[in-house]
C-alpha cells in the first residue's frame, strides 16, 4: 500500500549491515563453542559440548571466574561507597575546587589502561600486591571510581536538596537525613553506579594482566593466556556464557525497570 | 499523655530577635534587625522580593548561620542551636514533601525522629490529617496530590508535632488566587486551634492584612515598620510602608512650619498637614483614596474639608457603591480618589476640586520609595 520509496529502503538496509556487524563477533562465538574439535575455525566442525563441561570441570577456567565474582563484587562495594560519598561532597562544594576534584577523579577513565597499568605494576612490585586480592581489588576500584561519581551525580543533579533542610526541621540529624531521605533518593545512581562498577572490574583485562600471578587470576586474564598458549575453545564457551548471563540481567533490569516506570 | 501532645498545644513561644544580621560576602542580606514576637501571635514578614525575610525565617529556623546578634525562643538562646534541636516547624512554598514517603508517612516523619510509640504516632497522624481535611488521602503519594492538597500534607507534617513556634515562607505563593483564599481561612483556624506563635512571609500585602495580628514590614534588609494592619494602614512611618500597604496618592512640594502643622506648596497651592516635618529633608503628602472628596470647581471647604487641589480627570471606574478616580493635578502627578457614587459622575477630562482634611494627610519624609509592590 506504501509507495516504493528507494530511499527509505536504503536506510532500512543499511541499518540491519550495521545491526549485523555490531552482533558478529558475538554470534560468531556461539558456534564455534560447540565445535568437537581442539580448534578455534569458523565455521567450527562437527558438534560437541566438551568445551562447556572442561570450562566447569577445570580449576583454572572454573577457579578464575570464582576469582573475577569476588573482586568484582567487593569492587562494586568499595567502589560505590567511595564514588557515592565523592559524588556527594563534590555537589556540596559548588565551587571551582568541586570541579576541579571532579575531573581528577575522572581521570581514570581517560588515561590510556596501559599507562594506568604500568604505574600501578611499578607501585605494587614495590608494596608486593601484585597477584594478591588487595591489589586486584585497589587497582579495579581506582577504575571503577570515575563511573559511580557519574551515575550518582547525575542523580544528585535531580535531587533536590531543600528535602534535607525540611527533614532538618522535622527533628532529622544530618546522619538521619542521609539515610531516611537523601539515600533512599538517589539509591537508583548508587545502584547503576555499582553494576557499572562490577562490569567494570569483571571485564578488566589490561591493569590485570600486569598485576596477575599464577595463582590469583581473573577469567580475562585466563582468556587471554589460553588464547595466546593455544586455540582452546573453551574461550567460546566462556564467552557464550557471559553472553548468555549479560543478555538475562539487561533483559530482567530492563522489563523491571520499565514495570516500575509504568506504575 | 504523650510529650507531643495537648498541654503544649495550648502555649505559643515568644520570640526574641535581638540584632540579627546576616552578611554574604560583602553584601548585607540582613543588618541589626530587632524584633519581638509575642506568644500566640500571628506575625507576618511583608515586603518586597529581596528585602531579607526569607533570611530572616532561615535564621529563626537555623537553615543559615548568623553573622551577628542571637535570637530567644521563650528566652532561651537559640541562635547556636542547630536546626535539627529547635523544635521549630517549617512549611516551605515548595512544599517540600518526601516523594518516597506516603502522606501519612510524611506526617510520621517529625514524631519518628522523636521516637513517639507507633499507637501514638498513628493517632496523632489522623489527628493532623484531619485538622487539613486530608484523612482519606493518607495512602496516597505527593506526586498524586495536587498543589493545594500538597500543602496541605506540609501544614500537617509541621504541626504533628505540637511545635510552639510555626514559620511559612510564603507557602501560598504557588497556588492560584481562589485556592490561595481558601488555605488562608484554614492557616488562620488552624493558628486559632493550635495556639502556637506562627510567623509568616509574604510579599502579598493583602495577605499580610487578612491573616496577620502584627505585621513587620522589611525593606533592603531591615524592618521598617511594625504595628496591626490598621496602624500601618492610618499611620505609617514611612513613605515606604505607606506606599506599600494599600493604595495612596504621594504629594511633593516645597514645606514649612505653621504652628502645629506643616505646610505643603503643591502645583502652586498650599496644602496643611498635622505635625512637625519629619526629619531635615524632604516632605511628601501620603493620601488615602477613601480620604479624598471629588466635587465640582468652586465647591469649596466643606466639613472641614479645607485642602483642595483642582486637576482633571483622567480615569475613573464604577466600582458599584464607589467611583474611582484618577486625577492629573496641574504639576503633572496623579491622585487618586475614592469616593461614594451620589448624583451624576464626573466625566473624563473634567475639571474637578479634590478636597480633604487636613489631619487626614499623612505627613512623612521623602524617602525616594515608589508605588508599586
Ligand atoms: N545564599 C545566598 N548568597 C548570597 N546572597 C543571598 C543568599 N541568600 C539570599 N541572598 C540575598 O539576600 C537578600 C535577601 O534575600 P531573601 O531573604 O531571600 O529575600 P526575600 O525572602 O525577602 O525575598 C537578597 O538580595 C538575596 O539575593
Ligand atoms: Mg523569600
Amino acid at each position: 500500500m506504501t509507495r516504493f520509496r528507494p530511499g527509505r529502503l536504503l536506510l532500512q538496509l543499511s541499518c540491519l549491515l550495521i545491526a549485523i556487524w555490531l552482533v558478529a563477533p558475538t554470534l560468531v562465538v556461539i558456534p564455534m563453542s560447540f565445535a568437537d574439535r581442539k580448534s578455534l575455525a569458523f565455521p567450527p566442525q562437527g558438534f560437541s559440548t566438551q568445551w562447556y563441561a572442561n570450562f566447569f570441570a577445570n580449576p583454572q577456567w572454573f577457579g578464575s571466574l570464582v576469582v573475577s565474582l569476588k573482586i568484582a563484587a567487593m569492587v562494586a562495594v568499595v567502589a560505590t561507597i567511595i564514588g557515592t560519598m565523592a559524588a556527594i561532597g563534590i555537589e556540596r562544594l559548588k565551587t571551582r575546587a568541586g570541579g576541579i576534584i571532579r575531573v581528577l577523579l575522572l581521570t581514570p577513565m581517560i588515561v590510556p589502561g596501559v599507562v594506568l597499568a604500568v604505574g600501578i605494576y611499578a607501585v605494587y612490585l614495590d608494596t608486593r600486591l601484585v597477584g594478591t586480592w588487595t591489589g586486584y581489588v585497589l587497582a579495579h576500584t581506582l577504575l571503577a571510581i570515575p563511573f559511580v561519581v557519574i551515575a550518582v551525580g547525575a542523580n544528585l543533579a535531580v535531587f533536590d536538596a531543600r528535602l534535607e533542610t525540611a527533614a532538618a526541621s522535622l527533628g532529622a540529624s544530618r546522619l538521619t537525613t542521609f539515610f531516611t531521605v537523601t539515600l533512599p533518593l538517589i539509591l537508583p545512581g548508587i545502584l547503576s553506579g555499582a553494576l557499572f562498577a562490577f562490569v567494570t572490574s569483571f571485564d578488566e583485562v589490561i591493569v590485570s594482566l600486569f598485576i596477575t600471578s599464577p595463582q590469583l587470576k581473573t577469567l580475562p586474564v585466563q582468556i587471554f593466556s589460553s588464547m595466546t598458549r593455544d586455540a582452546d575453545p573453551t574461550v567460546a564457551a566462556v564467552g557464550s556464557l557471559i553472553f548468555l548471563a549479560t543478555t538475562l540481567i539487561i533483559g530482567l533490569g530492563l522489563i523491571f525497570g520499565l514495570r516500575r516506570r509504568g506504575a | 499523655m504523650n510529650a507531643v501532645s495537648n498541654e503544649a498545644a495550648s502555649k505559643g513561644a515568644a520570640i526574641d530577635i535581638d540584632g540579627i544580621s546576616k552578611f554574604y560576602g560583602s553584601f548585607t542580606a540582613l543588618e541589626k534587625v530587632s524584633l519581638r514576637v509575642e506568644p500566640g501571635e500571628f506575625m507576618s514578614f511583608l515586603g518586597p522580593s529581596g528585602s531579607g525575610k526569607t533570611t530572616t525565617l532561615n535564621l529563626i529556623a537555623g537553615f543559615t548561620d548568623l553573622s551577628g546578634g542571637d535570637i530567644r525562643l521563650d528566652a532561651r538562646s537559640i541562635g547556636h542551636v542547630p536546626a535539627h534541636k529547635r523544635n521549630i516547624g517549617v512549611v516551605f512554598q515548595h512544599y517540600a514533601l518526601f516523594p518516597h514517603m506516603s502522606v501519612a508517612q510524611n506526617v510520621a516523619y517529625p514524631l519518628k525522629q522523636r521516637r513517639v510509640g507507633k499507637a501514638e504516632r498513628t493517632r496523632a497522624v489522623e489527628e493532623a490529617l484531619r485538622k487539613v481535611q486530608l484523612d482519606s488521602f493518607a495512602h496516597r503519594y505527593p506526586s498524586e496530590l495536587s498543589g493545594g492538597q500538597q500543602q496541605r500534607v506540609a501544614l500537617a507534617r509541621a504541626m504533628v508535632f505540637n511545635p510552639s513556634l510555626l514559620l511559612m515562607d510564603e507557602p501560598l505563593g504557588a497556588l492560584d488566587k481562589k485556592l490561595r483564599e481558601v488555605l488562608q481561612l484554614e492557616i488562620k483556624r488552624i493558628h486559632r486551634e493550635l495556639g502556637s506563635t506562627f510567623v509568616y512571609v509574604t510579599h502579598d500585602q493583602e495577605e499580610a492584612l487578612v491573616l496577620s495580628d502584627r505585621i513587620a514590614v522589611f525593606n533592603k534588609g531591615r524592618i521598617e515598620q511594625v504595628g496591626t494592619g490598621q496602624a500601618l494602614y492610618t499611620a505609617p512611618q514611612t513613605l515606604f510602608v505607606g506606599q506599600f500597604i494599600g493604595e495612596s496618592s504621594v504629594l511633593r512640594g516645597p514645606h514649612r512650619s505653621a504652628g502645629g502643622e506643616t505646610v505643603l506648596t503643591v502645583a502652586g497651592t498650599t496644602l496643611a498637614a498635622p505635625g512637625a516635618a519629619r526629619g531635615e529633608g524632604a516632605q511628601v503628602i501620603l493620601l488615602r483614596p477613601e480620604a479624598v472628596m471629588v466635587q465640582a470647581p468652586g465647591t469649596g471647604p466643606q466639613e472641614g474639608r479645607s485642602n483642595i487641589l483642582s486637576g482633571v480627570v483622567r480615569e475613573m471606574l464604577y466600582l458599584g457603591s464607589a467611583m474611582k478616580y484618577e486625577v492629573t493635578l496641574a504639576d503633572g502627578s496623579h491622585v487618586t480618589a475614592r469616593t461614594p457614587t451620589q448624583g451624576a459622575p464626573f466625566a473624563l477630562g473634567a475639571t474637578v476640586e479634590l478636597a480633604w482634611r487636613p489631619q487626614e494627610s499623612v505627613l512623612l519624609a521623602d524617602d525616594g520609595s515608589t508605588a508599586g509592590h
